[in-house]
């Protein structure tokens, strides 16, 4: 209630469209109104909790037949597996699918965030670049750690393309180089970047339907939007897992 | 409840007096150590279901079902050559089958064609015993015939003469009828 009089009061003072596209991505408590400290049970919490209790409902509750035959629900966790355990085999190979359960881990969260995030009213944990980096670095570190662990010094050959002029190999091993740590970066801000862009278009929409002349045309464009959103929203959660595929394939084979 | 808010400052540095965010609430730092430890807990959960539960479940439904195609095709193809076996046995069979008629058959012409041979040839024989029977009847019955005429004729002849009143003995009556029976 304390909110919504608080959203009825600019608008009579600006006496027109108002426009929060980013409301929606504000962190707040749960209960009460108190500072968001490290431990606060906040809507990030919350949304996250139902990405969890989504994960398990259709990758153990729907499995749980365990049916030669499956059933509609455990198919598509089956679907699921399939499309990742290929994914991981067809990009890194044979020796990637050690690293399957964590690549698994991954895209199943996101893939839950980014649809979670789609419920209207929910709060979309993909959409701040706090999650997404903790993902993209735990990416970035884990794979080069492993590159290290498994390939020793070689594993700086990754930078050395040996198929290039000699001449041209450092300034090619410089542009590796940046392109290398440029990785976490880009991975990290597509995900969250595209879908905060999808919903805070939503949201602009959605504001220009307080004109009633407008609001069919406001209507169908989020309509429009939505469908595009779900698009992006399976899209970059399949080229976060892909991409953190190809890193992992430079880890295990650095060698062009 | 919504005065109380109001009238207090504004909770965070990235939200304003009416709730509204200030610039991106992405690049709030305040809120960055909520949302990590939060994240990662969740990471945790998840992998620890999927790691522990549901991929090693998926994995053993997968391989059990690959196991039971494989099964089911390796029956079917054993069914199948045992269904192959069938027919060529059936077709043995009905080949010998049709061999043994033939040779059957073939037998009974034969045989029929023995018997009827033997048949053939005893009734030949017969017919021509027959035949020969007949012929001697025949030359029996012709004589007895020629000698029935010559003594009616020389009878006659003797009659003849007596009634034309002259006599002659039977000799010189039977060489003349002889002579003229031969004439």
């Amino acid at each position: 209630m304390a909110t919504e009089t608080h959203g009825a009061e600019p608008v009579a003072e600006s006496g027109g469209l108002v426009f929060h596209p980013m409301d929606q991505f504000i962190v707040k408590p749960l209960f009460g109104h108190g500072e968001v400290g490290m431990f606060t049970i906040t809507n990030v919490t919350l949304w996250l909790f139902l990405a969890i209790v989504a994960v398990v409902l259709m990758m153990v509750l729907g499995t749980s037949k365990r049916a030669i035959v499956p059933s509609r629900s455990q198919s598509v966790a089956e679907l699921a597996y399939g499309f990742v355990y290929k994914m991981v085999e067809d990009v890194t190979g044979k020796d990637g699918l050690k690293y399957f359960p964590y690549i698994m881990t991954l895209f199943m969260f996101i893939v839950f965030a980014n649809f979670l995030g789609l419920l209207p009213m929910s709060f979309t944990t993909t959409s701040h670049f706090a999650v997404t980096v903790v993902l993209a670095l735990a990416v970035f570190l884990t794979v080069t750690i492993l590159g290290f662990v498994k390939n020793g010094a070689s594993f700086l050959g990754l930078f050395w393309v040996s198929s290039a002029p000699l001449a041209l190999r450092p300034v090619l091993a410089l542009i590796e180089l940046i392109s290398y740590f440029v990785r976490p970066v880009s991975h990290s801000i597509r995900l969250a970047g595209n879908v905060m862009a999808g919903h805070a278009v939503i949201k602009v929409f959605a504001g220009f339907a307080a004109i009633a002349a407008i609001s069919p045309i406001s209507v169908l464009a989020i309509t429009a939007m939505y469908g595009l959103e779900v698009l992006v929203a399976f899209i970059q959660a399949y080229v976060f897992t892909i991409l953190t595929c190809v890193y992992l394939k430079d880890a295990l084979h650095p060698h062009h | 409840m919504a005065t109380e808010t109001h009238g207090a400052e504004a909770v965070s540095t990235c939200v304003d007096s009416h709730g509204s965010a200030v610039g991106m609430p992405q690049l709030c730092g305040d809120w960055i150590g909520n949302q990590v430890f939060w994240l990662v807990i969740t990471l945790v959960v998840i992998y620890f279901v999927l790691a522990r539960i549901a991929l090693p479940r998926i994995a053993a439904v997968l391989a059990e079902r690959q196991g039971t195609i494989t099964n089911d095709i390796a029956a079917a193809e054993d069914l199948k050559r045992k269904a192959q076996d069938a027919e060529a046995a059936y077709d043995k069979a009905l080949a010998d089958a049709r061999a043994e008629a033939q040779t059957i058959a073939q037998k009974a012409r034969d045989d029929i064609k023995a018997d009827l041979d033997v048949a053939l040839e005893k009734a030949d024989a017969e017919i021509a015993a027959k035949a020969a029977e007949s012929e001697k009847a025949i030359a029996e019955i012709r004589d007895s015939a020629m000698a029935n005429v010559e003594v009616v004729a020389k009878d006659t002849a003797g009659a003849i003469v007596a009634a034309l009143g002259a006599s002659a003995d039977d000799a010189k009556i039977a060489s003349a009828v002889d002579a003229q029976l031969k004439g």
